[in-house]
């Protein structure tokens, strides 16, 4: 009795350990679409859309009952036949841009799409300009006789 | 002198500005894509023995909220003492869109805890909350008389937010339906 149990006991840890992390990612258990191409497609789409609840998964990553209800939500708008874009559309319409992991390039989003190349060009160009005023100050008057003659004695006589 | 040297003190003024305003916002409070939009169009069933169900139709006639509650849902009883007032006070037409329950906990919650919905929608597969943009529990919308969605409050009222915020939406949709009404 003792030797079945501990012989299925090491058969479930051998099954965890090759399917672990994927079953620890999901609660929820997905029923996949019977189309392995389309399911690639909505596991794609998956990946683009952020989780409201957590926020900085996508919903392909996250076990909340939320994204899950997402993500089979997805998978019936491609089953009836959507293409990629009306499937994310269809969640745009009712969570807005926010569930887009890249946000689309719109006025009120311009400044986050132009704002880091912008800083970036700005800050180097101000390096450029800082250090070649640092360079062309540099050449300095050369020691006059008295201040070489000291310098001299200084290097032959450290007590001086 | 030159001023070279107040250049990192306004950078410095500059970020300090951002991030405090940046302290203040709430991310966790996503703004809704639907105020201004009709509501969805849906039909629900109500919950036994306490309440009729709840469609998009009847969301047209008169200015209406919609708490979005469940059972499950901790923080909806906090707030829930504060729906039973409205509802006693007959300002407003209460309705309930009950996400992702089971019939049987809805209704022995609103047994419980006393139903101030005049319908209730019953969500169980959490289709029409997808729908309403919800994605956290309780919600609350403002619905205008001709059924679009004016306000969203996300998360458990207060005092404080159902005095400051939704009862003067309330109010103020009541007064434009009644100016409107004169007018024709």
């Amino acid at each position: 009795m003792n030797r079945i149990r501990s012989a299925a006991l090491a058969a479930l840890m051998a099954l965890a350990a090759l399917t672990g992390a994927p079953a620890l990612a999901q609660t929820t258990i997905d029923e996949v679409l019977p189309d392995p191409a389309m399911e690639q497609r909505a596991i794609a789409i998956h990946k683009q859309l952020r989780c409201l609840v957590c926020q900085n998964q996508s919903i392909h990553e996250s076990n909340a009952t939320l994204a899950h209800d997402l993500r089979m939500l997805v998978r019936e708008r491609l089953a009836v036949g959507d293409t990629d874009e009306q499937a994310i559309q269809y969640l745009v319409t009712r969570y807005g841009d926010w569930v887009l992991l890249k946000p689309p390039m719109k006025p009120e989003t311009l400044a986050l799409w132009l704002g880091p190349p912008i800083i970036l060009i700005v800050g180097g160009v101000g390096a450029f300009v800082y250090f070649r005023r640092a360079r062309r100050r540099a050449p300095e008057a050369p020691l006059s006789e008295a201040e070489q003659q000291r310098a001299r004695r200084m290097l032959a006589d450290p007590a001086d | 002198m030159r001023p070279a040297f107040l250049v990192p003190l306004i950078i410095f003024g500059l970020v300090a500005v951002a991030l405090g305003i940046g302290l203040g916002l709430r991310p966790a409070e996503i703004p809704s894509a639907l105020i201004g939009q009709p509501v969805p169009t849906f039909a629900l069933p109500g919950v036994p023995s306490t309440a009729p169900g709840l469609s998009s139709a009847d969301l047209k006639g008169q200015v209406s909220i919609v708490n979005v509650f469940a059972s499950w849902c901790i923080p909806c009883r906090e707030e829930h003492p504060l729906w039973m007032d409205v509802a006693k006070s007959g300002s407003v037409v209460l309705y309930g869109l009950n996400y992702k329950d089971t019939p049987e906990n809805a209704a022995q919650w609103l047994q419980t805890y006393g139903n101030p919905f005049k319908r209730v929608g019953g969500d169980f597969g959490g289709r029409v909350g997808i729908d309403f943009g919800v994605y956290g529990v309780p919600e609350t919308f403002v619905i205008d008389g001709n059924g679009v969605i004016r306000m969203k409050h996300i998360g458990p009222i207060d005092r404080a937010a159902l005095d400051n915020e939704i009862l003067p939406k309330v109010r103020e949709l009541q007064a434009a339906a009644q100016a409107a009404a004169k007018a024709q």
